[in-house]
């Protein structure tokens, strides 16, 4: 007798009371990655895809080749950037609570994703985020105000009323407008970059799902038509282990790491400490340069933890550990990029304190400046004949038509 | 002036448009080397080449969504899916994605695609090669969608549809691309140098969207229709001896409802006529429209002719299809209401 087939459900390690368990995340040393050269072959190198590179080692020392020897100077660019999301959520998630704006989506614990990766681009390179990279904004410069603004669905929003908060788009730093139905994006951007490589423009296009969503079948016609085309495109998974109440394991983690479907689908795939402010920097730009010279896509497994909940409406205490994060081997990135730069000399607590409450203050003077523009409750409103624009360029005979009749129902 | 079919005509549309505007790319399953399953982009890629006209993999969802991130990206692709009834897996970025990012960006940011696919019945294609699904589109805000019955329109929208800022759904009747159809399978096929809408301006020309053509002047009773059943209503409304104004939309949107109304207060009765199946179909909002703004010009009911409502048959091709005979019930009912 052979044994029946049983149905295997995956299970994260620990449940609300139990102890937190990270023993099945698979780390490499600080250091131990061979950094191979930006050319070699996808296939020659998919031990990328199973370790995980990391530069910081738990003192904040840099270690090994993937070191990608940043200016101090920069450094504290990437801190200031990380701070500022960080400080910018905090509020922003205070501010939906007290009512002013109806939602919000943190990105705390995973600020080096977007600001380590936006660094390592170049202004020019198109970005297809998720809900999740608002320090793609921050590290562009998309003034705070804007988002704000935004996320009040007032007289000034990008959006003119039409988004949920967060959805924010700059044509002017070259972010795409983030659409809400996940991993939509990511077919898109390898589009993007076969449009950039027809028009023969050395621009690569980099997008952002999560671990959660690469489930969905947009995220293989990306991995495929990149592939095919050998786009210059860098597919980054943001892997938080989590996607709202959902595992990793449901999004097929439990057997293969995700950077994996990238040799799979014939690209580069590579795993990458998403805490490691060093090791993200080196490793997209690595990518990048792969997609400059004609080495094509890279898949990019940014191994991180939601350390909040998915967004305002959300409770992990429900589904999760409480103190799962504080237990999360690869820490804090904000953290370890300070101690590393106060490692190098660079860097004080004092200056980290002043740092800190400058960044509060320019939040707290945006936000003042944001209100201004109107409230969901207050204030000058949008206009709601804006409904009607920008469904067609030009207006058709129906909604015009609609448009006077909505007008017709005002008192 | 030459003598094309429906293929050539496309096939000269989107030549005359690779070789205006250098941002016009073709991509789809089969239609680079080999020129499409219909031959609709035979030649193209040789004269193009192959970073114009991109063979791709057979997958809908990624066709749509590399078009859109290659129009955000500055590019006018047309994009073939081989059948509509094949366009499902790319509804998603249809509806929820190529629709709306000229909205949700507030105009910041958009992607003139054009997806060109073959669609209907007649042509033995059971339930996956004879679908008209062009009502879904039409209840998507943001999309335009069209569907010509004749070579001279079918150039001349889909120029127009490539030119278009807005993403276009253009849907084939695969049954016309050689010849019109009456819908009488026993007849010896009419290829369309027999008739005048074959006769095709080989240069440039466009034939606006939002313009219905009146395909038959006539005082008795309004035919509304759209692609193959343009023919059908033609042939049967002769049958009857009726003197039957027929309306080609050529696009379902934007809707020509100022053409469709002026025809029906003239002649006080209406039929609408489509391929598609009729619960929920296209024809009920034209003939909301009528109602709405016709009521009191009408002498009868109006009248729908549309596919039954079940998946299309292999077996019972003829059954289903709503043929000259269909056409006669409604303009018997409403020339002789009860």
């Amino acid at each position: 007798m052979t044994n029946p087939s049983r149905l295997h459900l995956p299970h994260p390690p620990a449940r609300p009371g139990e102890a937190p368990d990270f023993s099945y995340v698979h780390l490499s040393a600080a250091g131990t990655v061979p950094r191979p050269d930006v050319n070699d072959r996808a296939r020659d190198i998919g031990f990328l895809s199973t370790e995980l590179v990391r530069v910081l080692d738990d003192e904040g020392v840099a270690r090994g080749p993937w070191n990608p020897h940043l200016d101090p100077a920069e450094l504290q660019v990437g801190l200031r950037h990380m701070l500022l999301t960080r400080i910018f959520d905090e509020r922003m998630q205070r501010t939906q609570r007290a009512g002013k704006i109806s939602f919000y989506i943190r990105s705390l614990g995973e600020e080096a994703v977007s600001v380590a990766q936006c660094m390592a681009l170049r202004p020019g390179d198109m970005l297809f985020p998720s809900y999740r990279n608002q320090g793609l904004h921050i590290a562009r410069g998309t003034p705070l105000v804007d988002l704000m603004n935004q996320l009040l669905s007032n007289t000034q929003d990008m959006c003119k009323g039409r988004q949920l908060p967060v959805m924010y788009h700059s044509k002017a730093g070259n972010i795409f407008s983030i659409s809400g139905n996940l991993a939509t994006q990511f077919p898109q951007a390898v589009g993007w970059a076969m449009a950039a490589a027809i028009k023969g423009e050395d621009h690569l296009a980099a997008s952002w799902i999560g671990e959660g969503s690469s489930a969905e079948a947009d995220f293989h016609h990306a991995l495929l038509f990149a592939s095919v085309y050998q786009a210059p495109v860098i597919l980054n998974v943001v892997n938080n282990q989590w996607a709202i109440s959902t595992f990793q394991g449901y999004a097929g983690g439990e057997q293969r790491s995700f950077a994996a479907r990238g040799p799979g689908y014939g690209i580069a795939g590579i795993r990458v400490d998403g805490n490691d402010f060093l090791a993200v920097h080196a490793v997209t730009h690595w990518a990048a340069q792969r997609a400059r010279t004609g080495a094509g896509p890279t898949l990019i497994e940014l191994v991180t933890y939601r350390a909040a909940a998915h967004s305002t409406s959300d409770d992990p205490a429900r589904y999760r550990a409480k103190d799962d994060h504080e237990h999360w081997p690869l820490g804090d990135p904000v953290l370890r990029l300070k101690q590393h730069l106060i490692a190098l000399g660079d860097w004080s607590e004092e200056r980290h304190a002043a740092l800190a409450a400058e960044l509060d203050a320019l939040v707290a003077a945006s936000w003042r400046e944001a209100v201004t523009h109107g409230t969901m409750t207050e204030g000058p409103r949008l206009n709601a004949d804006l409904m009607f624009e920008d469904v067609f360029k030009e207006m058709p005979a129906n909604l015009q038509r609609q448009r006077a009749l909505m007008r017709a129902e005002r008192p | 002036m030459a003598n094309m079919n429906m293929i050539q005509a496309l096939n000269s549309a989107m030549d005359i448009m690779l070789g205006r505007d250098p941002s016009v790319v073709l991509m789809g399953e089969d239609i680079g080397y080999f020129g499409g399953v219909f031959r609709a982009t035979e030649g193209l890629q040789r004269k193009y080449g192959e970073q114009r006209v991109l063979d791709t993999p057979i997958a809908e969802g990624g066709i749509v969504a590399a078009a859109i991130g290659m129009g955000v990206n500055g590019l006018r692709p047309v994009a073939e899916i081989q059948f509509a009834d094949y366009i499902y897996p790319g509804f998603d970025q249809i509806a929820s994605e190529l629709a709306r990012i000229r909205y949700r960006s507030a105009g910041e940011f958009h992607a003139p695609v054009t997806i060109r696919t073959p669609c209907g019945g007649g042509i033995r294609g059971g339930q996956t090669h004879s679908q008209s699904p062009e009502g879904i589109f039409t209840h998507v805000s943001g999309l335009k969608v069209v569907m010509p019955s004749n070579p001279y329109d079918a150039k001349g929208l889909l120029i127009t549809s490539i030119e278009d800022d807005d993403p276009v759904i253009f849907f084939e009747p695969k049954r016309l691309y050689n010849g019109p159809f009456d819908a009488d399978p026993n007849k010896p096929a009419v290829p369309w140098s027999a008739h005048p809408k074959g006769q095709v301006n080989e240069g440039y020309y466009t034939v606006p969207l939002g313009k219905a053509d009146i395909v038959r002047s006539g005082a008795d009773v309004t035919v509304v229709t759209y692609g193959t059943m343009v023919f059908v209503a033609l042939a049967a409304a002769a049958t009857l001896g009726l003197d039957a104004e027929i309306i080609d939309l050529r696009s379902l949107v934007p809707l020509d409802v100022d053409t469709i109304c002026s025809s029906v207060r003239k002649t006080g009765r209406c039929v609408v006529a489509h391929e598609a199946t009729r619960f929920s179909g296209f024809g009920a909002e034209i003939l909301s429209v009528v109602q709405e703004e016709c009521f009191w010009d009408l002498e009868a009911p109006i009248q729908r002719v549309a596919g039954w409502d079940t998946p299309y048959p292999h077996a019972f091709e003829w059954e289903y299809f709503p043929g000259q005979q269909r056409v006669r019930t409604a303009l018997t009912a409403v020339m002789e209401p009860e």
